[in-house]
């Protein structure tokens, strides 16, 4: 099944804002078809009797109490920033990707 | 560009819209979702973060107990299912909002689901049928720097996370049809009941202005009739119950004038422009919706369990449309009475006045008039004006005693508002007291009289009616500190 095409490549590759040109998805898609048929093979070994899961703890509510802790000062924030104005993160300009 | 409209009769008269809200609350917990920076509104830039909700490497986020007891409140005030297994899911996209490059959120596995709750317009009652209340995070605020202020034409952004991981529900109603020309008026409706149902639940400040509840309105024309779903846009961030009603209305208008010609309605999202009233296009929908949404490793899945569910099912706050119903009976107002006072947001202040030993219709009289008109003047709500239910449950003690009139109450808000003091203090401060000196009045009234001997005659031919000119002059002579009622009985018995 897993056979990934070329278009849904350059697709991914869009999304991940990564650029590939023609020669590279013609490398990566096969690469990455066999990536995913590796991954399809543990369905095969996973019987009725195992259940899919997200995690690797059988655990459930793990909560913490609505209870303020310490935070980091603006200045610590913005310690790793390339670039800060007005005590803010200065990001490039976004276009066409607005939430 | 200017966009065609058709007129909304005309539209109406063409095609069926129907709707479907996202409504997203922000909830007042102390602390964020997923870590325990405190949520102020208004902090200075970047103060209330850490390693969680900036995305650092190497943070965990874990669940805030208190924000999902409140989803699961909000949904159970919603007729909701609450999900028994439910799981938190990463939203992947690259905008700088969320440092993390996805959003946390629910996916396919809401916590809660398939309710309904009832709004009412024009005496005429609407259901409407709840998709889904899923949790998530907020995202950071941006500042777009640049000649127009907005995304498009800005030269760089500005990032502030304060706002990044505050709780948030979005609560997503199925399609609404069959509305017809009320489909403005029921979404703007079915916001302000959901504002007043999360008001009473205590979950949220539902401030639209400050953006804690924010509405993207869904919309679609299909040929009148036809009972089909056209082609639907989504106007986002719309920040007013006005807004809402206008942002509607706006897309009937337009969606109309394109299908009416012939033309298509784009899927896309579109912006609402509260200063000129209409929406503008976004970007389109049909590839940037994928998400990859994926389930979250770091954060194990919700299972609330079914006493927890129940437990607080049981402490419910009573709904506020049948709050409204049985305060109203019990108020013994008018229908028309109560709608003003629920307009005004003066429910609570007229049940603590009445609570405080106030009549209700007493209570009302102060509130939606004298009060009213206050706040209306100085472009606050009621609740904002520095007078207590208690207070103005004294004043009104006042006058029932005798001790001032209306008249004089008056004055004792003036008063009471500008910080003189209780209205026991402002009476006595002002001398505001009605004169109960019976020796005082007699002689106000024997001057009054003397003064109109033609009134007075005609009093004493029987025309009672002639009293209120000499009542008036007493009233005058007594600077207003008089009991009029006693006046009268002074005035008829000297010229019986």
């Amino acid at each position: 099944m897993p056979d990934i095409t070329r278009d849904e490549v350059r697709h991914l590759a869009d999304l991940a804002r990564i650029e590939l040109d023609d020669a590279e998805l013609d490398h990566l898609a096969p690469q990455l078809s066999v990536i995913l048929e590796s991954i399809a093979s543990i369905a095969d070994v996973a019987a009725a009797d195992i259940p899919p899961t997200s995690h690797a703890l059988p655990l459930t509510n793990v909560f913490r109490d609505d209870v303020v802790e310490p935070c980091l000062t603006a200045e610590q924030a913005l310690a790793g920033a390339p670039a800060v104005e007005d005590q803010r993160f200065s990001v490039p300009r976004i276009l066409g990707d607005e939430q | 560009m200017t966009e065609t409209l058709l007129s909304f009769e005309d539209a109406l008269a063409q095609f069926d819209p129907a709707m479907g809200l996202e409504v997203h609350v922000e909830l007042n917990t102390n602390t964020k979702m997923f870590c325990g920076c405190p949520t102020e509104f208004g902090a200075e830039p970047n103060t209330q973060v850490c390693p969680t909700c900036l995305g650092l490497p190497g943070s965990m986020p874990v669940v805030n107990r208190t924000a999902v007891e409140s989803a699961i409140r909000i949904g159970l005030a919603l007729n909701c299912q609450i999900a028994e297994w439910c799981r938190f899911a990463r939203k992947n996209y690259f905008y700088p909002d969320m440092p993390k490059n996805f959003q946390t959120s629910q996916y396919d596995e809401p916590i809660a689901f398939d309710g309904w709750t009832e709004v009412e317009v024009d005496g005429e009652t609407f259901r409407i049928e709840i998709e889904r209340a899923h949790m998530e995070e907020d995202t950071g605020k941006s500042t777009h720097v640049g000649t127009t202020g907005r995304i498009h034409g800005a030269d760089y952004s500005l990032v502030d996370y304060n706002r990044a991981g505050i709780p948030l529900i979005e609560i997503v109603t199925k399609p609404i049809t069959g509305t017809r020309e009320q489909a403005p008026a029921v979404a703007r409706a079915y916001v302000a009941a959901l504002r007043d149902i999360l008001l009473g639940l205590g979950v949220s400040d539902v401030r639209m202005e400050q953006g804690s509840l924010r509405c993207d309105v869904n919309l679609s024309l299909a040929p009148a009739g036809s009972g089909t779903l056209g082609t639907r846009t989504e106007t986002k961030n719309v920040n007013s119950l006005r807004s809402v009603e206008r942002a509607a209305r706006y897309e009937i208008s337009r969606q109309a004038a394109l299908l009416a010609a012939g033309s298509t309605v784009t899927q896309e999202t579109r912006h609402w422009h509260e200063d000129t009233g209409v929406t503008t296009s976004g970007r389109e929908k049909s590839d940037a919706e994928d998400y990859r949404y994926f389930p979250e490793p770091d954060l194990v899945p919700v299972a609330p369990s079914r006493e927890w569910v129940e437990e607080l099912r049981a402490a419910l706050p009573e709904p506020p449309r049948e709050k409204r119903a049985r305060l109203q009976a019990e108020w013994g107002y008018s229908d028309l009475e109560m709608r003003d006072v629920v307009a005004a947001g003066a429910i609570p202040q007229i049940e603590e006045t009445i609570a405080a030993g106030t009549t209700a219709q007493a209570a009302r009289k102060w509130w939606m008039s004298e009060l009213a008109r206050r706040a209306n003047e100085q472009g606050v709500e009621l609740a904002e004006l520095p007078v207590t239910p208690a207070q103005v449950a004294a004043i009104q003690a006042l006058v029932d005693a005798g001790e001032i009139n209306d008249k004089l109450a008056r004055q004792v808000f003036d008063g009471v508002l500008a910080g003189e003091g209780s209205p026991e203090e402002v009476v006595k401060a002002r001398g505001l007291a009605v004169v109960s000196d019976e020796g005082a009045l007699s002689e106000a009234v024997d001057r009054a009289i003397a003064a109109n001997p033609d009134v007075a005659e005609k009093i004493r031919d029987g025309k009672v009616a002639a009293a209120g000119a000499l009542i008036g002059a007493v009233m005058k002579d007594m600077r207003g500190q008089a009991d009029a009622g006693r006046v009268r009985e002074l005035i008829l018995e000297k010229l019986a």
